[in-house]
């Protein structure tokens, strides 16, 4: 099972803008959830899915499977866009975010959605989880690998750095952190919030690897994991440099999109202008 | 009556105080819009502190500015608040007796939609069984701006607890609140339903309607939890029946600090309405109130239960 079926970036883009387009939908349809952060995602979660993670839809539990973690729980609709469109459950059932019986919780919810690795949702959690499930590959003479997206406001948890050392110290080059860096949490700027500046450095200085790439670019990504993945001793990060709501230019940089449904005017022309992506406008 | 949520009146009350005594500081984690503290960083930025996505660094820093002087008011939602920083909470400010303010707002299951990992249901009895914490629930945005103040006043660690919706309103103006005394809302006989938060209207509901049927329940609204107000709770027991009704599980929070008074000094059947051994959902506040089982219609079966096992 070394390897998977590379496809071509042009295929990855029709993926992205459809996991952009559910995203839409589904907070809309939901009245409430996430929409800035699980756009930023997109291309990571895209090119993870499709063109880096071994994973088998039909048998989540495959105990050599590669592991995503979403530490950013709140970006669980494009998590559930993905894991749709990969077959792990029909792409119909997004629309059931947030409602009453769904198992699509308003954040990852293990017991009831096959792929989600972790219950997520409070921030800080994920990178700790993730080095557990590192150092048991290592235990269990496993080749798999463990990868978890972090938000750059989220990085502000001091477990993070708890686990930031424990990785280094562990070196578990099994691992590789992804940090979302779309400069906006919940308040505002992380820069005037409260700086985690400068995220590259700290990461060196923790023991890591790393790499700062464009967020956005699927060739900049699968480079920055396959080098990654060559990485000995040592934990690797890619800080991915993202836009927050990329994709939907009204949502794009705004703060106020990071937990806020479009209202049906909006959500019309959010999927428009994903339509005039699709036809080669943008 | 208009609806407010208390973290509505929360955020109004702070600027109040602000206003009043320059030593009101205000500390939040990335939530300041939520929480509403963000009407306070607006009108005093050089007070205001925010900690980012950083909650055990929020407790102790408000400590810190206690332990200098300070009045600080700490905010998050009340998962993380008394979840994340528990430790920070027991060893930084209930051991030591730090007077910080700790205000958590998006508490219980109305919190909706985010779903079981952003509903604090324990809160409560995470607070409550702290030496030294005072547990503060309003019921409505008056009682809410009133202990606001209450809280400011009173030395000592507080745990004030706030929700997301908009609530109904219970008081007027001319209630006063105080920190360790219950209010008796409606005087009954045949039974007695001590309620907090959101279940003190609900429990208000609930007695209009067994009233038409003929039965008298009391209703306090026992909004400090801790100091429990016993001359409360034995007075309610005086008439032989007793339910609680809390959004937060059966375990831990007042249903249980009002049966550890009943247990030790004066035994009465007793009912509990609450959440039971199970995390929340995703859903609308309404919705899930139903689901399990936080209602007036729900309040009113307990009651009349409790009738047939009445002495
Ligand atoms: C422990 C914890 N504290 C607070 C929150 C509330 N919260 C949800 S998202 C968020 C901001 C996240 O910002 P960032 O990590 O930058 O995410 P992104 O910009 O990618 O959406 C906050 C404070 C939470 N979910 N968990
Ligand atoms: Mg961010």
């Amino acid at each position: 099972m070394e390897g998977i079926d590379k496809l071509q970036s042009q295929d990855l883009k029709q993926i992205a803008r459809r996991l952009r387009s559910h995203i839409v939908k589904m907070v809309g349809e939901a009245g409430s959830g996430h929409p800035g952060g699980s756009l930023s995602a997109v291309e990571i979660l895209a090119t993870l899915y499709f063109n880096v993670m071994k994973v088998d839809p039909e048998n989540p539990d495959w105990p050599d499977r590669d592991r995503f973690i979403l530490s950013k729980g709140h970006a669980a609709p494009a998590l559930y866009a993905a894991l749709a469109e990969k077959g792990y459950f029909p792409t119909e059932k997004l629309i059931t975010l947030r409602k009453l019986g769904s198992p699509l919780q308003g954040h990852p919810d293990r017991k009831s959605v096959p792929g989600v690795e972790v219950s997520t949702g409070s921030l800080g959690h994920g990178l700790a989880v993730a080095n557990g499930m590192a150092l048991a590959a290592r235990l269990d003479n496993r080749n798999y690998n463990v990868y978890v997206l972090l938000g750059d406001g989220e990085i502000q948890e001091g477990m993070v750095w708890e686990a930031a050392m424990a990785a280094a110290h562990y070196k578990l080059d099994n691992l590789i952190a992804i940090v979302d860096h779309n400069h906006l949490q919940i308040d505002g700027k992380i820069s005037e919030v409260m700086s985690p500046e400068p995220v590259a450095e700290k990461f060196k200085a923790f023991g890591w690897s790393v790499q700062t790439i464009d967020g956005h670019d699927f060739d900049q990504i699968q480079t920055a994991i396959e080098n990654a993945k060559k990485v000995q001793g040592k934990p690797s990060v890619i800080i991915a440099e993202t836009v927050k709501g990329k994709g939907i230019s009204f949502m794009e940089n705004e703060a106020d999109w990071h937990g806020k449904a479009p209202k049906s005017e909006e959500l019309n022309k959010a999927l428009a202008e994903l339509d005039g992506q699709e036809n080669g406008q943008s | 009556m208009a609806k407010i949520a208390t973290r509505e009146a929360y955020g109004k009350a702070l600027v109040e105080l602000g206003r009043q005594n320059k030593d009101i500081v205000v500390l939040d984690a990335d939530l300041s819009k939520s929480t509403k503290t963000a009407l306070f960083a607006k009108e005093f930025p050089e007070r205001f502190f925010n900690m980012g996505i950083a909650e055990q660094n929020l407790m102790c820093t408000a400590a810190g500015l206690a332990l200098s002087g300070k009045i600080p008011f700490a905010s998050t939602f009340a998962v993380f608040a008394t979840g994340r920083a528990f430790e920070q909470i027991r060893n930084g400010i209930a051991y030591p007796q730090v007077n910080v303010k700790i205000a958590a707002t998006h508490s219980g299951l109305t919190v909706g939609e985010d779903g079981a990992s952003h509903q604090a249901i324990e809160d409560i009895a995470l607070m409550r069984v702290l030496p030294n914490m005072t547990v503060v629930v309003p019921a409505d945005a008056e009682e809410t701006r009133q202990a606001v103040q209450a809280v400011a006043d009173y030395h000592g660690p507080v745990y004030l607890r706030l929700g997301r919706p908009a609530v109904e309103t219970v008081y007027e103006n001319n209630y006063k609140f105080q920190i360790g005394k219950a209010d008796q809302l409606r005087k009954g006989q045949d039974a007695a339903i001590i309620a907090c938060g959101i279940m003190v209207n609900e429990a208000l509901v609930a007695a209009e309607e067994l009233a038409s049927e003929g039965i008298n329940v009391m209703v306090v609204n026992m909004s400090t939890i801790k100091p429990i107000d016993r001359e409360a709770v034995l007075a309610a027991a005086a008439t032989g029946a007793i339910v609680t009704a809390e959004e937060h599980t059966i375990m831990g929070g007042l249903g249980s600090a009002v049966a550890e008074v009943l247990a030790t000094e004066k035994p009465v059947p007793m009912a509990m309405v609450g959440i039971g051994d199970t995390f929340g959902e995703s859903g609308k506040p309404a919705e899930l109130m139903e689901k399990y089982g936080l209602t007036a219609s729900n309040i009113k079966t307990k009651v009349k239960k409790l009738l047939e096992k009445k002495i």
